[in-house]
């Protein structure tokens, strides 16, 4: 079996890692750093991902996507909201969020594919060997539709996706190998776009998640949001200049606001100084500052938290240790609530951006067969029911169930000869079918029969990724029933078919053959053009003119047939220059017989 | 209707109530290693599908057996022989004299929504849910309270049809009260904690 590497794919940075003589570790990238920026830029010249697309990203807003995590396995409907902070295009309407990007549209799974593939090659170059597996992290309250996002993601990016874990087990995991958290634990996980509660009961070796709740859209990005809609309206007030509608300069703010972030983790104050133009933004801000600011996001962790603890059936005084995972929990604020809520100081010891990919590489060995003492048994973040009549929803697995678990239900037939039974399956808490999050759609097809005869049992397994199976049985035949799934919020089969062989072709042609086969058709291009016009001009030509592009041809040509990008260019702009004063005399020639002709049209009119 | 699996089997235990937590949780830890997927990766789809199936009932039986309330409700359906899923248990009539103080309750509610729920009648019904949730987990204890007496019935192999339809009355008045409990945290605005009650058994 090849290596099995283990990867947090983030809102804001990604990281790979892998276990090395049992002990895991991150891999680096050539300069040493071991996060990822979870930034693809879709640009002329190729897709940059991570520090390059990171640095472009003010000069090409509409073209470079960041925090895509937070619109996998999202509808239209679900991210408006967020649209007048991201300076991308969502196409509107679609069921499935797409992105455009110039002549393009892609999904959030492509999106997040690029940078799977990024860290794919980064573990490949570092290992020497090919990486076709992978253990990836999801927050622990994704849902189904998230989780097979993400899944499609590795498979887009040419990875087998052997589990989807979720962070905060992961961190306990990378925590449990070291031994450094026994007993009860809860694991507060605050990221860059997602926070995550769990609770777990660690001992002698098994990792039994008792239950686990969250908020999918609450980060880091909301903290730097709030922080820039606060420092617009600063600059309204002191410069009298609205730049709330200016993409470039909102991500110049938001960059910024997310370092003066970062420092007041550290220092009581820090001074912003932003050019824009006409005038130099500056202000100081205080840690008071922005505490006042991120209070209610903080506060609204806390209702989560204490959900986890009730389906738990524990109090605050019951939980032994509370551990601190993702960047945001760096902030003092987090730090004190959380004391204040578990009645104990919370620790970090495994730094907070890298123990998910440390507990994800664990979870890869466990897999691998290379760590057989410790055991993860994790939850279903939510309940899972079918739509039933009346809107009403049927729970048939609760939130917080050990996973793998299956629930079996009977169905059958209300009419003579009906032929499809259709099921609506729902993630939630609510009462009614609207209130939760529609999965998909199943069709289940029989043989026309009296109504009431079919009798089709269908299973709902809910495997160790939290992903749902459905199988169908026909009971009275025991055949395997035929059935249809329509993902609500998904990719179908056929499209992660088709984006899987699309990437290939990618991969395959990496930037700078991708780039010496758009100069090769420039070259073509540009040949063919100057072989018509010499056709067409040649009584246009001056003396010697024919042979001086004749020469420029050939030694393009002589260009074109080799591999050398730049030469091609050269020769291509040689050729383009040497044919300019012959192109101008055919336009002017062309322009002259069209009014030539119109004059003889009117000619012809008037008499 | 589907048929039951037999949970107790699952961890080679008799049909009985009284079940010591600790060796339960050592003994689901055991199966769970055993069975879960995790230690299976290299074997055949076939074998795979076989491993998620088993440890799923694994994680089923443990969910149903671990917790007292749970292993009542689940030990009803399993004598009474049908399927009746987390909550949804065996449903007989609930005491009339509960159903008459219910309608009360509920009588109470509308008014209450009618006149817009000010300050004052929320304070009452809050306090109404509260004397119900006094008295839903008084419902509760007596349950688990008799476990014994199921244990001592099957030993002596007297008739067990009584009990079981005491036990199916409490849990139908308890069903009841958990209802009524609901509505009443739904129109006090707080419908996502009483979740975590009801979620609970």
């Amino acid at each position: 079996m090849s290596r099995i590497v283990g990867i947090d794919l983030g809102t804001t940075n990604s990281l790979v890692a892998y276990v090395d003589r049992g002990v895991p570790r991150v891999i680096p990238d050539a300069d040493g750093r071991a996060l990822l920026p979870s930034i693809v830029a879709y640009t002329p010249a190729g897709v940059l991902v991570g520090d390059a697309a990171r640095r472009q990203l003010v000069r090409n807003p509409a073209r470079t996507i960041y925090s895509v995590k937070r619109l996998m396995g999202r509808g239209y409907e679900d991210v408006r909201g967020d649209l007048a902070h991201l300076p991308f295009e969502v196409v509107p309407a679609a069921e499935v969020v797409r992105i455009r990007v110039g002549e393009r549209e892609v999904t959030p799974p492509e999106v997040s594919a690029q940078i799977l593939r990024a860290l794919k090659q980064r573990a490949e170059g570092a290992l020497g060997e090919k990486v076709e597996q992978a253990v990836i992290t999801v927050p622990a309250y994704f849902n189904d539709s998230q989780r097979q996002a993400t899944k499609d993601a590795g498979r887009i990016a040419g990875l087998e996706v052997l589990r989807i874990v979720n962070e905060p087990t992961a961190a306990s995991l990378a925590y449990g190998l070291q031994k450094l958290a026994q007993g009860t634990i809860a694991v507060y996980d605050l990221g860059g776009g997602t926070f995550d509660i769990s609770i777990l009961r660690v001992k002698d070796g098994v990792f039994e998640v008792l239950a686990t709740n969250g908020d999918t859209h609450l980060g880091g990005d909301d903290i730097d949001r709030v922080l820039v809609d606060w420092l617009l309206e600063d600059i309204r007030a002191v410069h009298g200049t609205d730049l709330s509608g200016d993409a470039e300069a909102r991500q110049e703010l938001r960059l910024a606001a997310e370092a003066a972030k970062c420092r007041l983790s550290f220092e009581a104050r820090t001074q912003l100084a932003i050019p824009f133009g006409e005038f130099v933004y500056r202000r100081d801000i205080t840690r008071e500052d922005l505490e006042a600011r991120l209070g209610p996001l903080v506060e609204r962790t806390l209702g989560p938290c204490r959900l986890a603890l009730g389906d738990a059936g524990l109090s605050p005084a019951d939980v032994d240790e509370v551990v601190l995972v993702g960047g945001s929990t760096r902030v003092p604020l987090v730090r004190r609530r959380v004391e204040a809520l578990f009645g104990k100081a919370p620790h970090s010891q495994l730094n907070p951006d890298e123990v998910v990919a440390l507990g994800a590489a664990v979870q890869a060995q466990i897999l691998a067969g290379g760590i057989t003492d410790m055991l993860l048994l994790d939850v279903t973040p939510l309940s899972l029911g079918i739509e039933t009549l009346g809107g009403i929803v049927s729970v048939l697995i609760a939130r917080n169930t050990t996973i793998p678990t299956m629930a079996k239900e009977q169905f059958t037939t209300s009419a003579d000869g009906q032929t499809v039974v259709d099921l609506h399956v729902l993630q939630g808490e609510r009462e009614l079918a609207r209130d939760n999050r529609s999965l998909a759609r199943f069709e289940l097809r029989v043989d026309p029969m009296p109504a009431g005869m079919p009798k089709i049992e269908v299973t709902f397994l809910i495997d160790a990724n939290g992903i749902l199976q459905v199988h169908a049985k026909e009971l009275r035949t025991g055949k395997e029933a035929s059935i249809e799934v329509r993902p609500t919020y998904g990719l179908t089969e056929a499209e992660v078919e088709r984006m899987v062989d699309e990437s290939f072709e990618h991969a395959e042609a990496d930037v700078a053959a991708r780039l010496l086969i758009e100069a090769q058709t420039e070259a073509d291009n540009v040949a063919n053009h100057v072989q018509r016009a010499l056709t067409q001009g040649a009584q246009l030509a001056e003396p010697g003119e024919r042979e001086r592009i004749e020469a420029a041809l050939a030694r393009l040509r002589e260009a074109r047939a080799g591999r050398d990008r730049d030469l091609i260019h050269e020769r291509t702009t040689e050729v383009n220059r040497a044919t300019e004063r012959l192109a101008e005399a055919m336009m002017d020639a062309a322009l002259k017989g069209a009014l030539a002709s119109k004059r003889a049209d009117r000619i012809l009119e008037s008499s | 209707m589907t048929a039951i699996d037999d949970y107790f089997a699952v961890f080679g235990l008799p049909r009985k109530l009284s079940v010591d937590g600790e060796a339960l949780r050592t003994r689901f830890y055991e199966l769970s290693r055993a069975h879960h997927p995790d230690f299976h990766q290299g074997a055949d789809a076939e074998a795979q599908a076989e491993t998620l199936a088993r440890s799923a009932l694994v994680n089923r039986a443990y969910r149903a057996l671990r917790d007292p309330l749970a292993r009542v409700e689940y030990l009803i359906a399993l004598e009474e022989g049908r399927d009746t899923r987390e909550g949804a248990p065996a449903r007989p009539a609930a005491p009339e004299e509960l159903l008459a103080e219910m309608m009360e309750v509920q009588e109470a509610l509308e008014e209450a929504k009618a006149a817009g729920m000010d300050d004052g009648a929320c304070a009452r019904l809050r306090e109404e849910r509260e004397r119900l949730q006094e008295r839903k987990r008084a419902e509760e204890d007596a349950l688990v309270g008799r476990a014994a007496d199921w244990d001592a019935v099957l030993d002596s192999g007297a008739d067990r049809r009584p009990l079981l339809e005491w036990f199916k009355a409490r849990l139908a008045a308890r069903a009841y009260l958990r209802t009524v409990i609901d509505d009443l945290s739904e129109a006090l605005g707080e419908d996502l904690e009483s979740h975590v009650s009801h979620r609970r058994h």
